[in-house]
C-alpha cells in the first residue's frame, strides 16, 4: 500500500467524518444542557433536503445552506417546545421528529420536483466547491508532508473546515466562557443554576439553537458538499452514529473529533474494499465492510469502551421544587 | 433602617407582614408576620408541613405570596425570583445542596455570579475573595477540589461561601445539621457565630429543639401554616417550644423502664457486604441483639447502616454468619429474601418508607398486608379475602392512631408520621422476634415521634429484640438499651447510653476511637 492510497483514504475519512462531527457537536451542546437529542438524524435529513432544494431553485449553495439551517432549527425548536416547555419525554420527541423528517422530506420533494422523492442533481453553484488551502501547490514538493497537506488536508469544501474549527470553538465555549459554565451546570444540576438566579429554560433553548445550526450544517454538507442533491433517507443513520460517537467521546469536544474520525475512517474503508483485502489478504464481503461503522456503534453502545457518564440531568425535564 | 424597630434598639434585617400562601385548598402560610433583627440568629421551628419551607421559598423568590409584604432593611421589596432575592442580599443554604457535583468549588461559587462573559477573570477574582472569606470565617475549603470529592460538611461550607460571595447579608439555612456529624455541626455553629459577629443576619430553620436552644437569639414557632409565637430563646424552654409546635404537652424524653434482656435472638459474626459498584460497605460486622432489648446503631448516614439493614432484611447478598434464635440464616441464594426472613421472625421497618416501606399509590389497607399477603388466614380460595383485610386494616389503624383512620385512602395521602405508623402497624402486629427499624422518625413530627417511640418500647417490653438504626443521636440515646456506633462499615464500639454522651459518640461516629483525646477539629478536617 503506497502513500497515495493512504492519502486518498485519509482524505475521504475527513470528508465522511464531517457530517458526523457536526452532528456530534450538535448533540454535545444539546445533551450537555440536559436535553437528550435522538433527533439529530431527522434534523440532518430535513436540512439536507431544504439545502438541496433551495440550492437547486436559487442556484446558490449559500441560500441552500441557510434554508437547511432554518429547517433544522425549526425541528430543534419543536423538540424544545415538547421537552423543555411542556416537559415531555425527550426520547419520544426525538423519535417523532425523526419520523416527521423522514416523511416530510420525501413528500415535499415529490410535490415540488416530481422525481420520486428526490431533488434534481445540483450543478455548479449549487454545490460547495473544493477549497485549495494556501501554499498547497508550493509545498507539494516537500516529501510526505507536502502531499499530505496538498491532497489530504487541502481541497475539501468550506463546511469541512467549519466542522474542524467547530471543535476548538466548542471546547473554548464550554470551558472558557460564562455561557459554557452555565451550560455544563444546567446539564448536571439544573437546580443549582436555578437557585443561582439563572434561567434553566433560557439556557436549554439557547443550546438547542446551537444544536439546530450545527445539524443544519451537517445536513447541508450531506446534500451540497458530500453529494450533489437530496435522495430519500440520505442521512443513513449518521445521526445515530453521531450519538454513539458522542457517548464514545464522553461528551467532550476533542474526544468527539477523534471518535468521528474513527467512524469516518471505517466508512472510508468500506469504500475501498481492495485496500482492505490487500492488507488482510483475504476476501471480505462488501456487506461486512459496509456494516462495520454500524457494528462499531453497537459495540460502543454496549459499553465495551469503559464507563461513559452522561450529564446527570440528561433526559429529565426540570421541575422547580421547593 | 427607616422603620423604627419595635423594641427600640436593633434595626430590622427582615420584616414580613401578613404573608399568606395557598396551594389549592391547602393554606401553607396564613397571615405570617415576623421581625428579624439585624445581626441576630433567628430560629424558625415547626413540624414537617408547618409551612417553614414555604415561607423561606417565598423569601427566596421560588413562590410568590398570595398577599403580604416583605421588607428588607426597612424597605418594601418585591422578590419575584431568586435573582431578586440575591440582589436583595439574601443567601440560602438548602437542605439538599444545590451544587454541581463535577465542578470545582470555585466554579460552583461563581456560577450565576460571573463578572463577565469570560471565565478566567471571574475565577481569579473568586479565588482571592474566597481566600479572604475562608480566613475571616473559618470556612476552609480547597477552591480547586471537585465538589463530589468533598465531605458533606465541606459541601455545606461551599454553599455558605456561595452566599457570602454574592454578598449576602441575610443567610437562611434550612435544616443545616441533618447531614452533619456532631463535630461538624459544632463547627457550623462556630461559623454562624462568626457571621453574626460580623453583622450578618441568620435565619435557621430546624426541627431540632437542642439547636434552637444552643445558638439562636430569638425563635419563632410555626404550626399548621401559622406563626404561633416568637420568643427570646433565653426566656423559653424546649418543653415550651415543643408544646407550641404541637399544640399540646409533649413528652420529650422516652418513658421506659430498665430493660431485662434475655437470650440472644440475633447474632451477627464477621458480616461482609460488597455493593454493586464493588465498594465494600460492611467490613466484618459482629453484633448481637438479645430478647427484650433495643440495640441502637448510631452513625452518620452512609457508613454502612443502610446496607446492614438491607442484608438483615434479606435484599442484599452478603458473606459471614447470621444466626436467628441460634439457627443460621442463608445469606445468599434463593432462601435469602424478605419472604424467608419474615418466616424466621424478622420484621423490617425500612429506612425509606416511600420506596421500600410503602407503595404510595396503593391504598392503606393494601399497604397493611404487603409482604404478608401470602398468609393463609387472609386467603379465600384462590383469591385474597379483601373484606377481611380491610376490616383488619381499619382495626390496626385505630390501634396505631393513624389519622385519618380511612383504609381506602392511598398511602401517599397520609402525612409522614401517619405513613410510618402504617408501616409500623404492619410489622409490629405480626409480633416478630426481631424488629429491624431504620430511621423510624425521619420526617415525622414530634407528636407522632412520641407515639412511635412508645410502640417500639412496648414491643421490647413484650420480650422482643429490636435493632434500631438512626442518624438522630438524640433518638439513639433515648431509645436504646445498648448503642453500637458504625463508621466506614465497621462497628467502632459499643456503649451503654447511661455511660456515654453525645461528644463521645460523636467522635466514634467520625471514626476517632481514642476518645481520651477529644479533638473535634480533627474529626471533620
Amino acid at each position: 500500500m503506497d502513500l497515495d492510497t493512504l492519502i486518498q483514504i485519509g482524505g475521504s475519512t475527513i470528508r465522511l467524518s464531517t457530517p458526523l462531527l457536526l452532528a456530534c457537536l450538535a448533540g454535545l451542546f444539546s445533551e450537555r444542557s440536559g436535553v437528550i437529542d435522538i433527533g439529530l438524524e431527522g434534523k440532518m435529513l430535513i436540512a439536507a433536503f431544504f439545502s438541496a432544494a433551495f440550492a437547486f431553485s436559487t442556484g446558490s449553495v449559500w441560500i441552500g445552506m441557510l434554508a437547511g439551517i432554518a429547517a433544522s432549527m425549526a425541528l430543534s425548536g419543536l423538540h424544545g417546545l415538547a421537552s423543555i416547555t411542556f416537559r415531555g419525554n425527550q426520547l419520544i420527541s426525538g423519535v417523532a421528529l425523526n419520523f416527521l423528517a423522514s416523511g416530510v422530506t420525501v413528500l415535499i420533494a415529490q410535490v415540488w420536483f416530481g422525481q420520486g422523492g428526490r431533488t434534481p442533481s445540483l450543478m455548479q453553484g449549487g454545490r460547495f466547491e473544493p477549497i485549495t488551502l494556501p501554499f498547497a501547490e508550493a509545498l507539494r514538493g516537500v516529501p510526505v508532508l507536502g502531499p499530505i497537506y496538498a491532497d489530504m488536508i487541502s481541497g475539501h469544501s468550506f463546511l469541512v473546515y467549519v466542522a474542524l474549527l467547530a471543535v476548538p470553538l466548542t471546547w473554548w465555549t464550554l470551558y472558557r466562557t460564562r455561557f459554557g459554565l452555565r451550560l455544563r451546570a444546567v446539564g448536571e444540576a439544573p437546580e443549582a443554576v436555578d437557585t443561582a438566579g439563572v434561567s434553566v429554560t433560557g439556557l436549554r433553548y439557547s443550546s438547542l439553537v446551537i444544536t439546530g445550526v450545527l445539524c443544519g450544517l451537517a445536513g447541508a454538507y450531506l446534500a451540497t458538499g458530500l453529494q450533489a442533491g437530496f435522495v430519500r433517507e440520505m442521512s443513513a443513520g449518521r445521526g445515530y452514529i453521531a450519538l454513539a460517537a458522542l457517548i464514545f467521546a464522553k461528551w467532550r469536544p476533542w474526544y468527539a473529533l477523534f471518535a468521528c474520525l474513527l467512524f469516518g475512517f471505517l466508512q472510508a474503508l468500506s469504500l475501498r474494499p481492495d485496500v482492505v483485502e490487500s492488507v488482510v489478504s483475504t476476501t471480505i464481503p462488501v456487506q461486512v465492510m459496509d456494516a462495520l461503522p454500524y457494528i462499531l456503534t453497537v459495540v460502543i453502545l454496549a459499553g465495551f469502551v469503559g464507563k461513559a457518564i452522561p450529564p446527570r440531568a440528561g433526559g429529565e425535564p426540570y421541575v422547580k421544587e421547593r | 433602617m427607616t422603620t423604627p424597630p419595635k423594641d427600640g434598639n436593633a434595626p430590622l434585617a427582615i420584616e414580613l407582614k401578613g404573608i399568606s400562601k395557598a396551594f389549592g385548598p391547602v393554606q401553607a402560610n396564613k397571615n405570617i408576620s415576623i421581625q428579624v433583627a439585624r445581626g441576630s440568629i433567628h430560629g424558625i421551628i415547626g413540624e414537617n408541613g408547618a409551612g417553614k419551607s414555604t415561607l423561606m421559598s417565598i423569601l427566596y423568590g421560588f413562590y410568590k405570596a398570595d398577599s403580604g409584604e416583605i421588607h428588607i432593611g426597612g424597605n418594601k421589596t418585591e422578590i419575584p425570583d431568586s435573582q431578586a432575592a440575591i440582589s436583595a442580599g439574601i443567601g440560602m443554604v438548602f437542605q439538599h445542596f444545590k451544587l454541581v457535583q463535577n465542578f470545582t468549588v470555585l466554579e460552583n461559587i461563581i456560577l450565576g455570579a460571573e463578572d463577565g462573559p469570560m471565565l478566567r477573570p471571574s475565577l481569579a477574582r473568586a479565588r482571592s475573595v474566597l481566600k479572604k472569606l475562608s480566613d475571616e470565617y473559618e470556612l476552609n475549603v480547597d477552591p480547586d477540589a471537585l465538589v463530589e470529592d468533598l465531605s458533606v460538611g465541606h459541601q455545606q461550607r461551599v454553599e455558605i461561601l456561595k452566599a457570602l460571595y454574592r454578598e449576602a447579608d441575610i443567610l437562611i439555612l434550612d435544616e443545616p445539621t441533618g447531614v452533619l456529624t456532631p463535630a461538624e455541626a459544632d463547627h457550623l455553629f462556630r461559623i454562624l457565630e462568626g457571621l453574626r459577629k460580623e453583622g450578618k443576619t441568620i435565619i435557621l430553620i430546624t426541627h431540632k429543639l437542642r439547636e434552637i436552644m444552643e445558638i439562636t437569639d430569638t425563635v419563632s414557632v410555626m404550626r399548621r401554616g401559622e406563626m404561633t409565637a416568637t420568643v427570646k430563646t433565653s426566656e423559653t424552654s424546649p418543653e415550651e417550644l415543643a408544646e407550641l409546635m404541637v399544640g399540646r404537652k409533649v413528652l420529650l424524653r422516652v418513658d421506659k423502664k430498665p430493660a431485662h434482656p434475655g437470650g440472644n435472638v440475633l447474632e451477627i459474626e464477621n458480616l461482609r457486604y460488597v455493593d454493586s459498584a464493588g465498594v465494600e460497605r460492611l467490613k466484618g460486622i459482629s453484633l448481637n441483639v438479645r430478647a427484650g432489648e433495643i440495640v441502637g446503631i448510631a452513625g452518620v448516614s452512609g457508613n454502612g447502616q443502610s446496607e446492614l439493614l438491607e442484608v438483615l432484611g434479606g435484599y442484599a447478598d452478603a458473606k459471614g454468619t447470621i444466626r436467628m434464635n441460634g439457627q443460621e440464616i442463608d445469606l445468599t441464594g434463593k432462601h435469602s429474601d424478605g419472604q424467608s426472613r419474615r418466616a424466621r421472625g424478622i420484621a423490617h421497618v425500612p429506612e425509606d418508607r416511600h420506596h421500600e416501606g410503602l407503595i404510595l399509590p396503593y391504598t392503606a389497607w393494601e399497604n397493611t398486608v404487603f409482604g404478608y399477603h401470602r398468609d393463609p388466614e387472609i386467603q379465600k380460595g384462590l383469591l385474597m379475602d379483601n373484606a377481611k383485610i380491610k376490616e383488619e386494616a381499619a382495626a390496626k389503624m385505630e390501634r396505631f392512631d393513624v389519622r385519618p383512620p380511612n383504609p381506602n385512602l392511598a398511602a401517599a395521602n397520609f402525612s409522614g408520621g401517619n405513613q410510618q405508623k402504617i408501616v409500623l402497624a404492619r410489622e409490629i402486629e405480626k409480633s416478630p422476634d426481631l424488629l429491624l427499624v431504620g430511621q423510624p422518625t425521619r420526617g415525622v413530627d414530634i407528636g407522632a415521634i412520641e407515639f412511635i417511640h412508645q410502640q417500639i418500647v412496648r414491643l421490647r417490653d413484650e420480650g422482643k429484640a429490636i435493632l434500631l438504626v438512626s442518624v438522630e443521636l438524640d433518638e439513639i440515646m433515648s431509645l436504646s438499651d445498648r448503642i453500637a456506633v458504625m463508621f466506614d462499615g465497621q462497628i467502632m464500639g459499643e456503649r451503654l447510653p447511661e455511660e456515654t454522651d453525645q461528644t463521645e459518640l460523636g467522635l466514634l461516629m467520625a471514626g476517632v476511637t481514642d476518645t481520651n483525646k477529644s479533638e473535634p477539629e480533627k474529626a471533620d478536617a
